[in-house]
């Protein structure tokens, strides 16, 4: 015998692989045909607008465009001192160009951004080009303004070469990269993003935090309630779920405000002065009672099918060998249940994190998320390459809790139902 | 011994506040015996042995455990072991920490634990499994840890809830020779749970039948099958014949028991006088064919159904008006005149034939 594994052939001299892969072929094909619409629908509302994020949030095209020459000729350069007239020329011929299609205030724009006194500097330009004359462009520019002879604004022109930067990623972080190219942190009365990242995480964890305390004992009671009980408790979780999530919101509003009813009990039982109402809205109570709320049954369901499956002679089994009930509870029930208290966090710290319409509502100032801050530049300053930095920072921030979950307790032990 | 270690006094039971499930229930368990509660479902077993495990409370009556009352003493210190009927070891623990849980919540030294945690597993064979999981073993080898794990805290009483329920045949058989083999080597007080006759018939000391609520009989296995006290111990434990009639007479320990055409001969259990309705039981080994003349009833018969069943055979008799009687002839050359529609003369003693309640 060869040492070779011999192939076992069919009745019909075919390699019995070969034969098999034809036989299941016909299933494969079966089986990517019933799932190809899905597969198609997601890669086009999912993985394309990801990808075009992506794109758009270090997309720098811009200057890289306008001004093409000029880097061609600053390639040689080294960024130290004044440039050659090489350069001079290539930025007076791409500048002349610009303002015959009468782009020059928008690279004035974008300068502006790098480097404050673009601007100006850039319109006196347009005026004096006019009367230019050939050859020797250095010495004309130079003389246009004396920032023109500042090797700075030079270095500036430079850093908007390369057609993509992760400026607006830095921008998230409130931070820059400054003149000699190193990330600082921008001053503190200008750092708002860390904040709303910081309170962001807060609001989340405690949310989850909230919701598990309350949801633990309903899932429990509906895990161990006769049939006819538990029905009637499972539709008062469900119920949030069929009610539109505005108008539970905005009964929150009613609730919570200043003139609301839960204030007014806290009147008519003395706990509060009438002119001393608590603000419960507008603030971070209000979004901690309404997120909560509207997230709760996300975290009663999968602890609620869990404990469905652990079976009541588990705990006996606990009390009867001796252990005290709460002993049988923390050593037996409790360790049973972690999968499904490992999905309904996971579930409701994902939502939470990316929460928009109750913060938006009920949060005011204090109480509005990261999610809050991106609808804010699509919507208002239309910077949309820095709302969608902001949202592949945040998906890359619920992707490194999901790594870190699953580093902790495995993503095997996610039991949804 | 202490003849009353366990105890049942008048204890009622009811869920609902309509129906009783346990009626009254008086029992004594001896210190040490293996008594089984054998009953059809819903009879009020396991409610009792829920009652002495702690997880139900009587509605009225005390039970009494070595002589102290404990229907106020939680589940956990009753100090009881306990086998349930779906093993209910924990999942997330290996078989070590599942014995090591009794012991730990008891504050049991470890090098002490780890001796009688040793001594439990080579009780029922499974040295080298400690560091299993439940989920990894099979169904017999989990039965066999969740008795492990009853019995390695050393309680004085054990409830086992239909524990082989679960077991394919021939493992419960098995089992069944097992268990009783432990308890006859560490003599502890066992009280167990089933529905099985034949469990209860190879296993137990005493067994106590059950029904609506109430203890029928409670006697030694071979007592509850010779000499049944009522028509439903005597159905329910094993094969039975049943004459309904009247009886005629009674004298000199015998009575005359009229059914719808014919007279027989029975043993009078349970029926006073003449007039008394009776059911007549009959075991079918204690039916003979082409019997001795000294037997007191001797009858025709014709076949109307043999059924091989290897090392007998079952042949079924229209007899006396019941065409359900049931005969097990051994399956030896003699009886070869046993052939479908033949008559054949069967005779049995008055003595076997008990005249019980009616039913």
């Amino acid at each position: 015998m060869s040492s070779e594994t011999k192939q076992i052939l069919t009745t019909d001299g075919i390699p019995l692989e070969v034969s098999l892969k034809k036989a299941e072929r016909r299933n494969k094909i079966k089986a990517f045909l019933l799932v190809a619409p899905l597969l198609l629908f997601i890669i086009i509302t999912y993985v394309l607008p990801i990808g075009d994020m992506l794109m758009r949030s270090v997309d720098d095209k811009m200057v890289t465009q306008m001004l093409p020459k000029t880097f061609k000729a600053m390639e040689k350069w080294d960024g130290k001192e004044l440039p050659e007239e090489e350069v001079f020329a290539a930025f007076h011929s791409d500048f002349i160009k610009l303002v015959e299609e009468k782009r020059e205030g928008k690279l004035s724009t974008q300068l502006n951004y790098t480097k404050n006194g673009f601007k100006s500097i850039i319109k006196k330009l347009r005026r004096k080009s006019k009367s230019f004359e050939d050859g020797n462009y250095k010495e004309q520019i130079m003389a246009v303004h004396k920032r023109w002879a500042n090797v700075e604004y030079w270095q500036a022109i430079k850093r908007r070469a390369p057609a993509y930067t992760g400026q607006k990623y830095l921008k998230g972080m409130d931070m820059f990269k400054n003149e000699s190219g190193e990330i600082v942190s921008v001053s503190e009365d200008r750092r708002i993003h860390r904040v709303l990242w910081l309170r962001t995480l807060e609001i989340a964890f405690f949310v989850t935090v909230f919701c598990f305390l309350m949801a633990y004992p309903i899932a429990h009671l509906l895990a161990t309630l006769p049939m006819k009980y538990s029905n009637l408790l499972m539709i008062c979780v469900l119920l949030p779920f069929w009610t539109s999530l505005l108008v539970r919101t905005a009964s929150w509003m009613i609730l919570l405000q200043q003139q609301g009813l839960v204030n007014d009990f806290f009147v008519g039982i003395g706990l509060v002065a009438d002119d001393n109402r608590p603000e419960m809205m507008f603030n971070k109570t209000g979004s901690y009672v309404a997120m909560t709320q509207i997230l709760l049954p996300f975290m009663v369901l999968p602890l609620y099918s869990v404990m469905k499956t652990i079976s009541p002679s588990l705990m006996r089994a606990g009390k009867s060998l001796g252990g005290t009930p709460f002993v049988a509870f923390w050593k037996v029930y409790f360790p049973l249940t972690i999968p499904g208290i490992g999905a309904g966090c996971l579930l409701v710290f994902i939502l939470a994190i990316g929460y928009y319409i109750t913060p938006a509502l009920v949060g005011g100032a204090s109480g509005t998320l990261i999610s809050n801050q991106i609808a804010f530049h699509m919507k208002s300053t239309l910077d949309w390459s820095f709302a969608s930095a902001m949202g592949l920072m945040l998906l890359t921030g619920v992707l490194a809790i999901y790594w870190v979950y699953n580093k902790l307790v495995g993503i095997d032990n996610i039991k949804l139902g | 011994m202490n003849k009353e270690f366990v105890k049942f006094d008048k204890v009622d039971k009811s869920y609902d506040g309509k129906v009783l499930v346990v009626k009254d229930l008086q029992l004594d368990i001896e210190e040490g015996e293996f008594v089984t509660m054998l009953g059809p479902s819903g009879s009020g077993k396991t409610t009792c042995l829920m009652m002495l495990a702690g997880f139900e409370t009587p509605t009225h009556g005390e039970i009494y455990l070595d002589g102290k009352a404990i229907s106020s003493i939680p589940p956990h210190k009753r100090g009881i072991g306990m086998v349930f009927q779906n093993y209910a070891l924990f999942p997330h623990m290996t078989v070590y920490e599942n014995l090591a849980f009794p012991l730990r919540v008891r504050k049991i030294p470890k090098d002490e634990a780890d001796k009688k945690i040793d001594k439990a597993l080579s009780m029922v064979s499974l040295q080298g499994f400690a560091q299993r999981m439940p989920g990894q073993l099979s169904g017999g080898q989990q039965q066999r840890v969740a008795v492990a794990r009853s019995l390695v805290f050393d309680p004085q009483l054990v409830l086992m809830d239909e524990p082989l329920g679960a077991l394919d045949k021939n493992l419960r058989e098995s089992m069944q020779y097992e268990i009783k083999h432990i308890h006859e080597s560490i003599g502890v007080t066992v009280v167990y749970v089933t529905h099985d006759q034949s469990e209860a018939l190879t296993m137990s000391n005493r067994i106590a039948v059950f029904n609506d609520g109430k203890v029928q009989q409670l006697s030694s296995p071979d007592e509850l099958y010779e000499k049944p006290v009522n028509s439903f111990v005597a159905e329910f434990i094993g094969e039975n014949n049943t004459f309904a009639g009247e009886v005629l007479d009674i004298s000199e320990g015998k009575c005359k028991v009229k059914l719808a055409n014919a007279e027989i001969m029975a043993n009078p259990i349970s029926v006073k006088g003449k007039g008394e309705k009776t059911t007549v039981s009959l075991r079918p080994e204690r039916a003979l064919i082409n019997p001795s003349d000294k037997m007191d009833n001797i009858h025709k018969g014709k076949i109307e159904e043999v059924i091989y069943h290897g090392d007998h055979t079952r042949v079924r008799i229209n007899l006396l008006g019941n065409s359900d009687f049931i005969l097990k002839v051994p399956n030896s050359s003699s009886n070869l005149d046993i052939k479908l529609g033949n008559e054949i003369k069967i005779g049995w003693n008055s003595q076997d034939a008990r005249a019980l309640d009616p039913k």
